[in-house]
């Protein structure tokens, strides 16, 4: 069970990366600090950041990069 | 079925209120339609409209509505003999338009090889040069130096844009109004475009100031195109159109003989089959009118066209892709009163115009004369966050355009989207508008104007809850 999860406050596609040939914002073992960058949602064509709400170590993604996301789904789990 | 048609079953390639319009026309024409959709749209109302659905693949565009594979196998199984790619997604891509012939179907459209050369904005300006259609006066192609770009700023005139060769979408758009700003912001272009695009080429073009969006519709068999007249489209959101006029009450009848014939001229250059628009910047202190670029498919503001011609488009393109001549000679068209078109987004306007998916929690639509909403929604209708956020459109007619300014706001005040945020307090805010009812306005004119006016819109918007 996670300390903490981070959730998509909005429904669309979920993305662990900037671009697609860039690296993920993030990965499994990172240290992130609240306000920091974890995740896109698009949402109809539009990006938005999604920013972690708490600080802690990442142990999971239980999503994959590009999957659909609903509102309230968790897409980070911090320890 | 209608008599002469090429065609029996025809596939929608395309989602949302333009998949329900095109459905709409087809029924009309006694035609079978089969709608393909991805997993996220199979109760959309254009599956339940259709005669067959077929789910073509997940909801992201690029593995369904983009996936040019999994349409043509959906043709091929449920024996479709066209397909109509509305607008946006497929429509302007001529390996679809040539996939789709060669597997022997109908492509409801132009020909592969006029999207292509409307799609290359160079040869679309070269073509509508040879056409002697007038085009933005800069550079016929890439420059690569400052010298260049300064000899020809000054033999076009100041104010000029400088733009990247491979941006688009307003990107990297500079303005140079002397000498040393085209020394100092041609590099300045050059490398940003290198960075971003990896292609540093830059084009340099005189800017028309206050310009006005105007653009013509026109239709053609393959042999013979009549036109339809002129819309206007000046008001816009980061180049996004968001309420559309027809016919432009800022060009005089003259200019709109030449204009109208300008675009049937580049059309008949072309051997243009379907429906298309050719767009323009209009340069009302001059009266002058300048190419921008061909649109080769259906364009969304299409039904103020419809209103004030009283003619149906989308069966006009299906018919004339189909082997029809045209129906109609251009001493056949006539148009009366002023039609105008305001889109409503799922989207908050007080809220930077965050896009805002939701369930439809009840819908009310506005009818009586010159009154049509064309759209995608039903009651207790899920928003499906995937796609762009056009939900409908809203069309009014009315003999004049002040009329036609007040029965939109009457019809605005009558239509209830529930369950969401939309745009439709905005088109409120603008129909109630001093410079939009006098017509004082431009391209510029709606980003400036939202700039000053957000606050007082949340107000009304508060005051309106």
């Amino acid at each position: 069970m996670a300390r903490h999860e981070i959730k998509s406050p909005i429904p669309g596609t979920y993305y662990r990366k900037p671009a697609p040939e860039e690296p993920p914002f993030v990965d499994i073992g990172d240290a992130v600090a609240e306000g920091d960058v974890v995740a896109l949602v698009e949402v109809m064509k539009s990006f938005h950041p999604i920013k972690a709400d708490a600080e802690g170590i990442i142990s999971g993604f239980p999503l994959e990069d590009g999957e659909p996301v609903a509102a309230g789904m968790t897409i980070v789990e911090l320890d | 079925m209608e008599q002469g048609l090429s065609i029996r079953k025809l596939l929608i390639a395309n989602r949302g209120e333009i998949a329900c319009r095109v459905i709409r026309a087809a029924k009309e024409l006694g035609l079978e339609t089969v709608q393909v959709v991805s997993e996220a749209d199979t109760d959309s109302l254009a599956a339940r409209m259709a005669d067959h659905v077929k789910v073509i693949g997940p909801p992201h565009p690029a593995k369904s509505y983009l996936n040019a594979d999994a349409i043509l196998s959906a043709a091929r199984e449920c024996g479709a003999d066209a397909i109509h790619p509305g607008y946006g997604f497929l429509s302007e891509n001529a390996g679809f338009a040539d996939a789709v012939e060669s597997a022997g179907l109908t492509f409801i459209g132009p020909l592969a090889d006029t999207i292509r050369l409307m799609g290359d904005k160079a040869a679309a300006r070269a073509q509508a040069r040879d056409a002697g259609v007038p085009t933005v006066p800069g550079s016929d192609g890439v420059i690569n130096d400052v010298d260049e770009a300064l000899t020809l700023a000054e033999a076009i005139g100041f104010p000029v844009m400088i733009k990247a060769s491979a941006g688009g979408g307003g990107r990297g758009i500079r303005v140079a109004e002397d000498s040393d700003d085209v020394r100092r912001l041609a590099p300045q272009a050059s490398s940003e475009a290198e960075a971003a695009f990896g292609d540093g080429g830059i084009y340099v073009e005189k800017l028309i100031e206050k310009a006005r969006h105007v653009e013509v519709q026109v239709l053609g068999d393959g042999l013979d195109v009549v036109h339809f007249f002129d819309r206007e489209c000046s008001l816009q959101r980061r180049r996004q159109k968001v309420w559309e006029e027809a016919p432009s009450a800022a060009v005089g009848n003259a200019a709109r003989a030449r204009l109208c014939a300008s675009a049937v001229d580049l059309a008949k250059s072309v051997d243009y089959r379907g429906a298309g628009t050719v767009e323009y910047l209009y340069d009302e202190a001059t009266g002058e009118f300048y190419f921008i670029e061909m649109n080769t498919r259906i364009q969304v503001e299409h039904p103020v066209t419809e209103m004030i011609c009283g003619t149906d488009l989308v069966i006009g393109m299906i018919r004339v892709c189909a082997g029809q001549k045209l129906a109609l000679t251009q001493d056949e068209i006539a148009r009366t009163g002023h039609a105008i078109e305001v889109r409503l987004n799922a989207e908050d306007p007080v809220n930077n115009f965050m896009p805002f998916p939701g369930i439809v929690t009840g819908l009310r639509v506005p009818e009586g004369d010159g009154i049509r909403f064309d759209h995608m929604l039903y009651d207790g209708y899920e928003v499906p966050p995937f796609y762009d956020s056009l939900l409908g459109k809203l069309i009014v007619w009315a003999p004049d355009r002040a009329q036609a300014i007040t029965r939109l706001a009457s019809a605005l005040g009558r239509l209830d989207i529930d369950g969401l945020p939309t745009t439709a307090p905005l088109h409120s805010a603008l129909a109630g508008n001093a410079e939009v009812q006098a017509n004082a306005v431009h391209t510029d004119w709606m980003e400036t104007w939202l700039e000053r006016n957000t606050d007082k819109l949340a107000k009304q918007e508060e005051a309106a809850a």
